[in-house]
């Protein structure tokens, strides 16, 4: 195995687009080194990104925030700033692994991972998040939702590498929610999860964006969903029509950790609960 | 192979590794420091506790290479002319271990949660070691302990 450390992104991607055989970034390694040690991925080159200037910083931009690739939960959970404009965001990444691992665990490895069950991707598709790609025929901003392809697998070509993650500005009357489902209170893959972005005009729901994790083979942004709220006070009616929007949009599995049909349910009940949380913090509490 | 070097219980080392030894494979295999234990293999258990720089990491879950130029403090670390550490002293004192192989990590958690959380109360103690399991489940005890260790570093 080949240990990189490049000092910029466009070297980063140079080496990446000319490595042969299996290829990783490397940045909190939560999940890099388990599937190594596990002879699950064995990567021929491994590039540590964490010595490229600004990959540890949280930043304001365009009234959003520019989060570095090295930034790690720990951090996010810190930042005083962060936490009251995108608590969802936040709280998402806060739920993965154990103290120690948010001290090293990030967004873009948790998004790169390609685990349908990651928990910080529906909050950050919710939320309406972008990510910067460098690669060998220069940069590109795609969303957060087209990332994603399949299980472990994303859209990034050869010698693409994520440099940042961008929140939108979180302007007025705006919240955000995550909730999962784990059969014990900590440390486990999400059997469902929901992130739930809102935006009121007095108390109707103005803007909505509704993302289900863990239900099919990639995170899924629910348009139906956000729909069902859109022109409601969250009411009853628009909470139940919510809820069957949700449970509508899921493909899931039957594992051991959940059937296709408790996945479905959960789905629908956890959308409600985080649209009354999200409703609450844009101001909407009655 | 790419040559490391760090300060390892205030002692510089440094030694040729494989690029894909663990920090925790470093320690033990390299230094002989085999107090570090190594448990799950995939960052759950929290046996391998150690502190880089201050901070408890997972040395299961980190490369040796990347912690070129760092301060790192294992177990055999913490005991200072004889004199055990507070926390391992409360461990001892209020039994918290029963088999011990949790402790090496548990003792360097606890020290970088009292550290944060200078008078912590139960939840955040139990909140605090999330990250280490211990397979005898004697978190009782171990709770008592940092509570007590908590109390004697002046919490």
């Amino acid at each position: 195995m080949q240990y990189h450390t490049p000092g910029s992104f466009d070297d980063a991607a140079t080496i990446a687009a000319k490595a042969e055989g299996v290829t990783r970034f490397l940045a909190g390694g939560t999940d890099v080194l388990v599937q190594l040690r596990a002879d699950m991925v064995t990567p021929d080159v491994l590039i540590d990104i964490k010595h490229i200037d600004g990959v540890s910083d949280i930043a304001r931009e365009d009234g959003g925030w520019r989060i570095g690739v090295a930034v790690t939960g720990a951090e996010m959970t810190e930042h005083p700033e962060l936490d009251k404009e995108w608590p969802g965001v936040v709280e998402a990444m806060d739920l993965i692994g154990s103290t120690q691992i948010q001290g090293r665990a990030t967004l873009v490895g948790n998004l790169c991972n390609g685990s349908p069950a990651a928990d910080s991707v529906p909050a950050m598709i919710a939320a309406g998040a972008s990510v910067s790609v460098v690669g060998p025929d220069g940069s590109r901003t795609i969303k957060v939702e087209d990332v994603p392809t399949g299980p472990g697998r994303t859209s990034l070509e050869k010698g693409e590498v994520v440099s940042a993650v961008h929140l939108p500005a979180r302007g007025d009357n705006g919240g955000d929610a995550y909730l999962r489902f784990i059969p014990r209170t900590e440390m486990d893959i999400a059997v469902v999860g929901c992130g739930v972005n809102l935006r009121l005009d007095g108390d109707r729901v103005a803007e909505a964006r509704v993302s289900l994790g863990a239900v099919a083979p990639t995170v899924l942004l629910v348009e139906e969903a956000a729909q069902a709220v859109i022109g409601t006070t969250l009411d009853a009616a628009a909470l139940e029509a919510l809820s069957a929007a949700a449970s509508a949009a899921c493909k899931p599995i039957n594992d051991k950790r959940g059937t296709i049909e408790f996945r479905t349910h959960v789905a629908g009940v956890l959308a409600k609960r985080a649209a009354k949380i999200a409703y609450d913090r844009a101001g909407g509490a009655k | 192979m790419p040559n490391v070097s760090m300060t390892v219980n205030g002692k510089a080392v440094s030694a040729e590794v494989e690029p894909r030894t663990l920090l925790v494979q470093f320690l033990r295999e390299k230094l002989s420091l085999t107090g570090t234990h190594v448990g799950c293999d995939t960052s759950q258990c929290g046996a391998c506790v150690v502190h880089v720089n201050g901070k408890s990491v997972k040395a299961c879950t980190t490369l040796a290479v990347q912690h070129e130029g760092a301060d790192v403090t294992t177990i055999e670390g913490l005991a200072q002319n004889g004199e055990l550490h507070p926390m391992q002293e409360a461990f001892k004192e209020h039994h918290g271990l029963q088999c011990g192989f949790c402790t090496p990590g548990m003792v360097m958690s606890a020290i970088d949660l009292v550290k944060t959380h200078p008078n912590p109360d139960e939840k955040t103690i139990r909140e605090g070691l999330e990250g280490n399991i211990c397979r005898c489940t004697g978190y009782h005890n171990i709770v008592k302990a940092v509570k007590a260790a908590a109390d004697n570093m002046g919490g």
